[in-house]
């Protein structure tokens, strides 16, 4: 068995074209007291091959940022401006017929619960033919092998396709969930929290499939997580975001170890370790703030441990935090990173590697 | 001094299959023996199916033991009579549930749950002192203002304040130990840590035990002072927390500590046994049930059931290649 290596600073260079680019990204949900923006102007780029993680607290538009991406959105959610350019085609104005077109095959979505995702009266195989023959015209005989093949590829035995969800674990299920997104050997998976109804063991080990997988047969991933710490060894730049907004964008060895914002630093501070000295910790207090009214200035100000006067009337841009040497640069939404005149505060991490 | 809690060989089997007259057995929880001090935190630790949930419903006298004992506070479980005595029991030990969401009544303000169980389980109180009283759990779960908050309806709360009223609710029970059932499990990891504090305060303020069920090690290791780790419904290590997770002897236990995600270490080699599925202990042989995952399985463990052995001062573990019998059977 392969074990997979530790993301490299990725070696990935800006000359690449993106497989994904997300500009400018408005979503907006219409609401009886208003419009409530849950995702604010967000910028993105996914390289092929690579694995972006997002993480944020319920409710900060992580989830409204995927269903965009995927354009899965519905009323009442709308997207209010910007573009998602997949494969160089702004997925906005793609008529829905092309659009079905290109999922499944090109892009795939892994949802939350399998629980939910996959039909409770009609077994595996079934599934797997539906979604086959929505794209192709296939013998019996191909689809059959087609979807064995998928089902070894995420260690399931074949014999399972005649199985209804419910004999199945919630990790053989979840593990269904990944086989099908893997029909067509897409470019591009998008999964929302699929590992969060596992508990550590076969979070852990699922975790370490996809890796592989992803390895193996070269897709990219968006994988989109509450828990920062699930993603430090899998994905190669990471994507904070709060309160609709993205906070902090980089590699995801320079975002655990000198985190720019000072919510990631409070994300990464607020889960116990199981080595070194035990610290009492104190989480985040307070909570993400109602994106109907977003408070002035930065949006993470009312819950910030080193929040200064300034923090509260002006809005800080998505800085260039300045990078030592040819890492690719993180990008930080804090005046702490202000280019001409930065608020001087520190942000290094209290609890320092053992 | 007699531990708040104990259990003697407890094991729950519910029948399976689906033929009527099945004689499958699914051994859920076996031959476990626990203690709970008063003032302690002990950690349930275990994967999904590895019976600590069957536990906790045990303690809290959902189901019925097959076979062995629980006593609490020196007494039977088994020999409490009539509605008064199981009442005491139920205010004695309240259980706090995983799913926030699901466990609070959506049609009454928060306020409702606590004054039904303190009209029920505090019946001395009068109309003013209960008011008081429910102000004072609120308050002491760290929900602020609680005249505000004890107004709200469960959806006008965040999934951790949610919880925070779960504790509040078994908290005016005056209660000695609390069953917490995954509570933090369904929160956001940046709003854990608050819950964790929580019921760490209860402990050390409130004189209360709690009995912390998680498949979750590292936050074990934040509030706990023992830990238990369940593999197959058998206990297969346990010890003072601390003990446990710098040197575990199990590989089970060992396992589990290396599934824990800790940006601050480097990635772990994975084995095998990271990926096989728990066992569904359905008639099991003797034998160690963790055997078909384990990476140092000998001979031995395919037909011998390994027993909790002493390793140091209150720290047990039942493996065959880490924690040899010293006396051969």
């Amino acid at each position: 068995m392969s074990t997979p290596t530790p993301p490299e600073p990725t070696t990935l260079s800006d000359s690449v074209p993106a497989l994904l680019e997300v500009k400018d990204l408005r979503i907006v949900y219409d609401s009886p007291r208003g419009p409530v923006e849950a995702c604010s102007g967000v910028n993105m780029t996914v390289r092929p091959g690579e694995f972006v993680g997002i993480v944020g607290e319920s409710g900060c538009g992580k989830s409204t940022l995927l269903y965009g991406i995927a354009q899965l959105h519905s009323a009442p959610a709308r997207i209010a401006g910007g573009q998602v350019l997949f494969q160089g085609r702004d997925l906005v104005t793609t008529p829905v017929k092309e659009l079905n077109d290109l999922r499944w095959r090109d892009l795939a979505v892994v949802m939350q619960s399998a629980m939910n995702a996959l039909n409770p009266v009609r077994t595996i195989g079934d599934q797997f033919k539906d979604a086959i023959l929505a794209h192709e015209k296939w013998s019996e005989e191909r689809v059959r092998e087609r979807s064995a093949e998928v089902l070894r590829l995420v260690s399931i035995d074949p014999v399972h396709l005649a199985s209804y969800p419910h004999q199945l674990s919630g990790g053989m299920r979840q593990r269904a969930m990944i086989a099908m997104a893997l029909l067509f050997t897409p470019d591009l998976i998008v999964m929302d929290e699929p590992t969060s109804a596992l508990d550590v063991v076969a979070q852990r080990s699922l975790m370490v499939q996809i890796k592989e997988l992803q390895q193996q047969l070269g897709f990219a991933v968006v994988f989109v997580t509450h828990d920062m710490s699930l993603v430090s060894h899998f994905s190669d730049r990471l994507l904070v975001m709060y309160a609709g907004q993205v906070v902090e964008f980089g590699p995801t060895r320079a975002v655990f170890d000198t985190p720019s914002h000072p919510y990631s630093k409070s994300l990464l501070d607020a889960f116990p370790s199981i080595r070194g000295p035990k610290v009492p910790l104190t989480g985040i207090p307070g909570d993400p703030p109602n994106l109907a009214h977003p408070p002035a200035g930065c949006r993470f100000n009312p819950r910030c441990p080193v929040v200064r006067e300034r923090c509260r009337s002006e809005e800080p841009d998505l800085f260039t935090v300045s990078s030592v040497g040819p890492a690719p640069a993180v990008l930080s939404r804090c005046l702490a990173h202000h280019p001409s005149e930065p608020l001087g505060v520190e942000l290094v991490p209290e609890v320092q590697s053992s | 001094m007699t531990p708040l809690l104990e259990t003697r060989n407890l094991s729950h089997h519910f029948k399976v299959g689906s033929k009527l007259f099945s004689h499958q057995m699914l051994h859920a929880v076996d031959d476990v023996n626990l203690t709970i001090n008063e003032r302690e935190i002990v950690a349930l630790v275990g994967e999904s199916g590895s019976g600590k949930s069957t536990m906790a419903r045990l303690l809290a006298q959902v189901y019925n033991p097959t076979a062995g004992q629980i006593t609490f506070q020196g007494k039977d479980l088994a020999q409490l009579r009539g509605r008064k005595e199981k009442l005491q029991y139920r205010s004695d030990v309240p259980m706090v549930f995983q799913d926030p969401f699901a466990s609070l009544n959506p049609v009454y303000k928060v306020s409702h749950g606590i004054m039904r169980g303190l009209k029920l389980h505090r019946p001395e109180l009068d109309a003013r002192e209960r008011h008081e009283e429910l102000l004072r759990v609120v308050s002491t779960v760290g929900l602020k203002p609680p005249e505000e908050i004890i107004e709200r309806y469960p959806y006008e709360l965040s999934g951790g304040q949610r919880q925070r009223i779960g504790f509040a609710q078994a908290l005016a029970y005056r209660p000695k130990l609390i069953l917490a059932d995954e509570p933090v499990s369904m929160l956001d990891v940046s709003i854990r840590i608050g819950l964790l504090n929580v019921m760490a305060k209860m402990r050390d303020e409130e004189g209360v035990s709690i009995l912390y069920i998680t498949h979750d090690i590292a936050s074990a290791r934040y509030i706990s002072d023992r830990v238990m780790v369940m593999y197959g419904g058998h206990v297969v290590e346990s010890g003072p927390t601390e003990t446990v997770l710098v040197d575990p002897q199990h590989p089970y236990t060992q396992l589990l500590l290396s599934a824990v995600p800790d940006p601050r270490a480097p990635l772990e080699i994975t084995t095998e046994a990271a990926k096989a599925e728990p066992p569904a202990v359905i008639d099991p042989k003797p034998g160690c049930r963790f055997r078909a995952r384990c990476p140092i399985a000998v001979d031995e463990c395919d037909h011998l059931t390994p027993l909790l052995q002493p390793l140091g001062p209150d720290h047990k573990a039942a493996c065959h290649v880490t924690a040899p019998a010293t006396v051969a059977a």
